[in-house]
């Protein structure tokens, strides 16, 4: 398989506190990775530093092929690449689901509305919601607004997609469609690295699962591996508390 | 069976002592009020000076004689009022935004809009107007541009649009980051950023503030009287001159009061809706 995204080193601080001390990560497409690890470890940083959110201190970020952490590039072409889906949803509370969805691609591809609508009305389609294309954030379930953040997110048609412990923010019932939204994806073939605490999730549908302990990956390998038989002390640990 | 019906239609303990609460503090509002307009109608024309001051400021003659050349002058704060709107929008919006940009290329923009706020929000609003209403005419400038109308109506303008710009730009920061973060993650341009994400909240969000200071603004197009035009309260003063009586400020305020409580009104309606759908 090709590598598609490449994280070599990577260190990013905020002031003297050490998020990421060095992270190096190797994403092949169509794989699926998780990174586990308690809150404040890193996770959540690692993946804003991909979407280029965070410029990152030193290190190297490849993109197909291409170093998309080099200082003073432009981010705006990179990020249409790479699709990010955040914890608390953070869709435009101004705008309907539909117009959340198409803001994107007609600024910045240029695509107009009636060339949108189709396609979209289509990805609605696909997840279950096409009787609330036209509701508000307002009116919608969070696990409805998880899915719309994820529609808008497809909808840029990203190489890569970076999931931000989606359903953290979820009341327990609602998890259960969000997942079956990524197992889809999954299905299709779809790159993504999720950052989550869906321990089940994790081992049933990840290629790969890292463990992340202050901003280094500490253990990284297959669910099984990791799962099962974890080599590190601190993952054992870890493991233990939240299983 | 009638026993049960009885039990359901009664209303309970608490609904009985509240009704009985209720009744009692209106009792009580009804009595307080009586006595207070009471003591107003009573003892203010027992004071000494009634009768001069029912003369020179509530003499239903000059009323009549003076309202209708009042309404007509009012004509004038409104167009004064209706031009300057938007042009204060404008510019606050302008300076808003100027002040929001990090580009190092913008920052004399960003600095001069610091400025600006901070200088016209630190004046009295009738210096302005004298200062530019006087001082800009001096330069000897030819008809029309010499007009009391343009360079008084822009010294409201300066002022209100620093206020608005303020008032805008609290608003933008209110809208927290991870809309921002949303907005660029999916490869928005900073600016496209601002204008389909961050401003049509913030705008939302400051509706109740700007309405208050359009409500202002209503009242303080009549200190352009200062520097010449003929309008509401200029023309109450040429009134009372030829009357050599005080009704037709009365007038005027009347006038003013007409327009501006159910704009007040609205402006805190628009706040208490607002608050509602924020909890």
């Amino acid at each position: 398989m090709t590598s598609l995204l490449r994280l070599t080193n990577v260190r990013k601080s905020f002031g003297t506190h050490h998020v990421l001390q060095g992270i190096d990560l190797d994403v092949s497409k169509g794989e699926m990775v998780c990174l586990i690890g308690a809150s404040g470890s890193g996770k959540s940083t690692l993946l804003r530093t991909i979407n280029l959110l965070e410029p990152i201190d030193d290190g190297e970020i490849i993109l197909d092929g291409v170093d998309i952490s080099e200082p003073g590039l432009n981010p705006q072409p990179v990020r249409q690449k790479i699709g990010l889906v955040f914890q608390s949803f953070n869709l435009f509370p101004h705008m309907s689901a539909a117009d959340n969805v198409m803001l994107a691609p007609s600024r910045v591809k240029g695509l107009r509305k009636t060339e949108l609508e189709a396609p979209v009305s289509a990805l609605f389609e696909r997840f279950g919601l096409a009787d609330r294309i036209g509701h508000f954030p307002d009116q919608l379930s969070g696990g409805q607004q998880q899915r719309v953040a994820i529609i808008r997110a497809l909808a840029m048609q990203p190489e890569i997609l970076l999931f931000d412990e989606i359903t953290s923010a979820l009341d327990p019932e609602l998890v259960a469609e969000v997942l079956d939204v990524l197992r889809a994806l999954r299905g299709e073939g779809m790159t993504m690295i999720l950052a989550t605490h869906e321990m089940g999730f994790a081992r049933e549908l990840a290629d790969k699962v890292c463990f992340l302990d202050r901003g280094r990956i500490l253990e990284a390998g297959p669910p099984a591996e990791l799962f099962d038989a974890p080599k590190k002390e601190r993952t054992r640990q870890f493991l233990s508390q939240v299983l | 069976m009638s026993e049960v019906i009885e039990a359901v239609a009664s209303p309970g303990r608490r609904a009985v002592y509240e009704a009985r609460l209720r009744k009692r503090s209106m009792r009580i509002a009804a009595l307080s009020t009586m006595a207070v307009v009471v003591a107003i109608v009573v003892l203010v024309p027992l004071a000494p000076g009634w009768e001069a001051v029912k003369r020179s400021f509530f003499n239903g003659g000059v009323f009549t004689k003076t309202f209708p050349g009042l309404l007509n002058a009012f004509l004038l704060d409104i167009a004064i009022f209706a031009w300057s709107l938007p042009l204060i929008a404008i510019v606050g919006l302008l300076v808003a935004v100027c002040r929001d940009i990090q580009r190092p290329a913008f920052y004399p923009l960003r600095l001069f809009a610091t400025i600006y706020t901070d200088v016209f929000r630190g004046l009295p609003v009738i210096l302005v107007i004298y200062l530019v209403g006087f001082g800009v005419p001096g330069l000897g400038m030819p008809r029309p541009w010499n007009s009391p109308y343009i360079w008084g109506s822009l010294a409201l303008i300066l002022v209100y649009a620093a206020y608005v710009a303020e008032v805008i730009r609290s608003g933008i920061e209110s809208i927290h980051k991870s809309q921002r973060s949303a907005a660029l993650s999916l490869g928005l341009s900073p600016s496209d950023t601002m204008r389909y994400v961050i401003l049509p909240q913030a705008l939302r969000n400051v509706v109740p503030a700007n309405m208050n200071l359009v409500v202002a603004l209503q009242k303080d197009v009549a200190l352009l009287s200062f520097v010449g035009p003929v309008e509401i309260f200029r023309q109450a003063g040429v009134y009372k001159s030829l009357f050599a009586n005080f009704t037709p400020y009365v007038g005027a305020a009347l006038i003013f009061l007409v327009i501006t409580i159910p704009a007040t009104r609205y402006a805190d309606f628009l706040t208490h809706k607002r608050r509602r759908l924020e909890q």
